[in-house]
């Protein structure tokens, strides 16, 4: 399977744990007639109940793959006396079950196969983070690039979300599936690997219909994205040149930041306030100097005063590459955080997929720490780094190369 | 966004392939519960979706779906594994008392020619017992299981993780006690 294909064709179950020719047949169907055929996921309420995202292929599913309404994100740690034997036994047990779970088909050990057989369009990534390599001993095959960012100085970080040694992000059009999927991979580990952290997340189902996310800001969110299916695919995927092992061929990193948002403080803030910090109209999310949400933003537009139209301080300016490495794929969630006494924390899951967070991540994240008008509002509270593991195709199981 | 309704394409059946195409990677199958017959006397008979029930107990149970290829019937007599100093067939029956039990099963399975027999917690399985050490999690489980022919059936399923199938073991003599 070709890479920008992946997470773009949804097929049939049968066409994924089956033979070689199941696989190929589906394949065919689905990339020649079903994109004419189906009706857009999201036009329904069960439109997407039966959508299937192939596991299987050069890349993990839930990258490129368009972002489902409902996410959850869970950090685990190995436990104590693990080696390398047994996360190679958790690898391969997870890869089992997740290549059922996405396909709709229910794990050996599900004792709710009805749930599972819905997936709407479940995928699951897997990621490893900096403290397996230091707990395993894997010095060798760890990519360069892994480990904590660097303190940020609008940095409030707590360590109950910090990086953990294991990641699981799950995503699907409901959260049904989404919760069995992460019971059933969370208990497969037992024995092996605890969860530290579980971090739910949602977005907007109106953007199955075409409309742009928006974080509870009221801002359109994730415009500018690199090309990851075409030019810009090594911006997203480790290649051979760059890969520290040849493991970690077709993988990728993520960062992902747990960003509160200040609501109290942002209802404070006029229309006029809030579009001069972010730099884009809030309506449209066109830049303030024209067009529409698409128009790159002109970051030299004067004002007749001689002021910039778009802020020194400006988020859209400070997080505009100034190389063009400097990007990366955002795939962000909202989250509310529901307390125990009526109070609810509001705040963004941002996720950022790319090669080489310290190459293209960290220049961009520095800039926006030293002076983004957005900071304001918005305080990161949790930080993790992970490197995430290239997809694998039937027969094979995610990480093998890495642990043979 | 170009996917579709599984409904929106034609059905295939679905299989869950005992003979992964592999890629590159023969010895490293990486279906865990890909067990598949490997005696040379007799290959009809699979047991798919198979697995074992990791512990640190003295006991565990296998299970899946046997599936006898062949045209005559598969009478199943015996169990064994390096792993295990006894092994049996177990079936799970009313206590009498409102649970479950399980015990031996008199005269073992009969697995139809072209014909399933399924193996799942709460009801027919194979047992291992007086396990030598703790069967851990995503471990392999080589087993073998032998029919009335003498015929020897192996099997390798991987352990998981399971808080099911606690049912109480009552050898028949104790329950016929009671």
């Amino acid at each position: 399977m070709s890479a920008p294909d992946l997470g773009r064709r949804a097929l049939l179950k049968g066409g994924l744990l089956g033979g070689a020719g199941a696989f190929t047949l589906a394949g065919a169907v689905a990339s020649s007639g079903a994109a004419s055929e189906g009706s857009a996921p999201g036009t329904s309420s069960t439109g997407t109940t039966d959508l299937v995202v192939p596991f299987h292929g050069e890349h993990q599913a839930g990258i490129t793959t368009p972002p489902p309404p409902h996410a959850v994100f869970v950090g685990m740690d190995l436990d104590d006396g693990v080696g390398t034997t047994e996360l190679g036994r958790l690898m391969r047990v997870w890869t089992d079950d997740i290549s059922r779970l996405t396909a709709g088909v229910a794990p050996v050990t599900d004792q709710e196969p009805e749930v599972a057989a819905r997936p709407a369009g479940l995928t699951v990534t897997v990621g490893w983070g900096p403290g397996l390599f230091d707990r395993l001993g894997l010095d060798d095959r760890r990519p360069s690039w892994l480990a904590p960012l660097p303190p940020m100085p609008v940095d409030d970080l707590d360590e109950a979300y910090g990086g953990t040694d294991l990641l699981l992000q799950l995503c699907s059009h409901s959260p049904v599936p989404l919760a069995h999927a992460r019971r059933l991979l969370v208990g497969a580990a037992r024995g092996i690997a605890t969860p530290r952290w579980v971090q739910p997340g949602f977005r907007d189902p109106g953007e199955q219909a075409g409309l742009a996310f928006r974080n509870e800001f009221g801002q359109v969110d994730g415009t500018v994205q690199p090309d990851v299916a075409d030019r810009d695919a090594d911006l997203l995927w480790i290649g051979p040149a760059s890969a520290s092992h040849p493991g970690w061929v077709g993988g990728s990193s993520l960062v992902l930041r747990r960003i509160r948002m200040d609501m109290e403080d942002w209802e404070r803030a006029d229309r006029v306030a809030r579009e001069h910090a972010v730099g884009r109209d809030l309506a449209t999310g066109a830049p303030l100097t024209g067009g529409e949400e698409s128009t790159p933003v002109d970051l030299h537009a004067v004002l007749p005063s001689g002021l910039p139209v778009v802020d020194r301080h400006a988020h859209v300016r400070r997080a505009s590459p100034h190389a063009p490495h400097e990007r990366f794929l955002r795939r962000p969630y909202s989250y509310e955080q529901v307390g125990t006494d009526g109070t609810v924390e509001t705040g963004l899951l941002f996720a950022a997929f790319q090669a080489d967070p310290v190459r293209q991540f960290l220049p961009v994240q520095r800039r926006l720490a030293e002076g983004d008008l957005l900071n304001i509002w918005t305080v990161p509270v949790g930080s993790a780094v992970y490197a995430v593991l290239p997809g694998c195709a039937e027969g094979d199981w995610l990480g093998r190369a890495l642990l043979v | 966004m170009p996917t579709v309704p599984r409904s929106a394409l034609p059905a295939l059946t679905l299989t869950i392939a005992l003979a992964m195409p592999l890629t590159g990677c023969g010895s490293t199958s990486a279906d865990p519960t890909d067990g598949s017959a490997t005696a040379a006397d007799d290959a009809a008979l699979t047991l798919e979706d198979g697995w074992a029930k990791a512990t640190d107990g003295p006991m565990t149970g296998v299970f899946g779906t046997l599936t006898n290829e062949g045209d005559a019937d598969l009478h199943l007599v015996e169990v064994r594994s390096e792993l295990a100093g006894m092994a049996e067939m177990h079936v799970t029956v009313d206590d009498g008392a409102g649970g479950r039990v399980m015990r031996e099963a008199e005269d073992g399975f009969v697995v139809p020619a072209g014909g399933e027999h399924a193996l799942e917690p709460g009801g027919d399985h194979l047992m291992l017992m007086q396990l030598a050490e703790p069967v851990e999690t995503g471990q392999e489980v080589t087993l073998v299981v032998v029919d009335a022919d003498g015929g020897e059936h192996e099997f390798t399923v991987s352990a998981r993780a399971f808080s099911g199938a606690e049912e109480e073991y009552a050898p028949e003599q104790e329950t016929e006690d009671r």
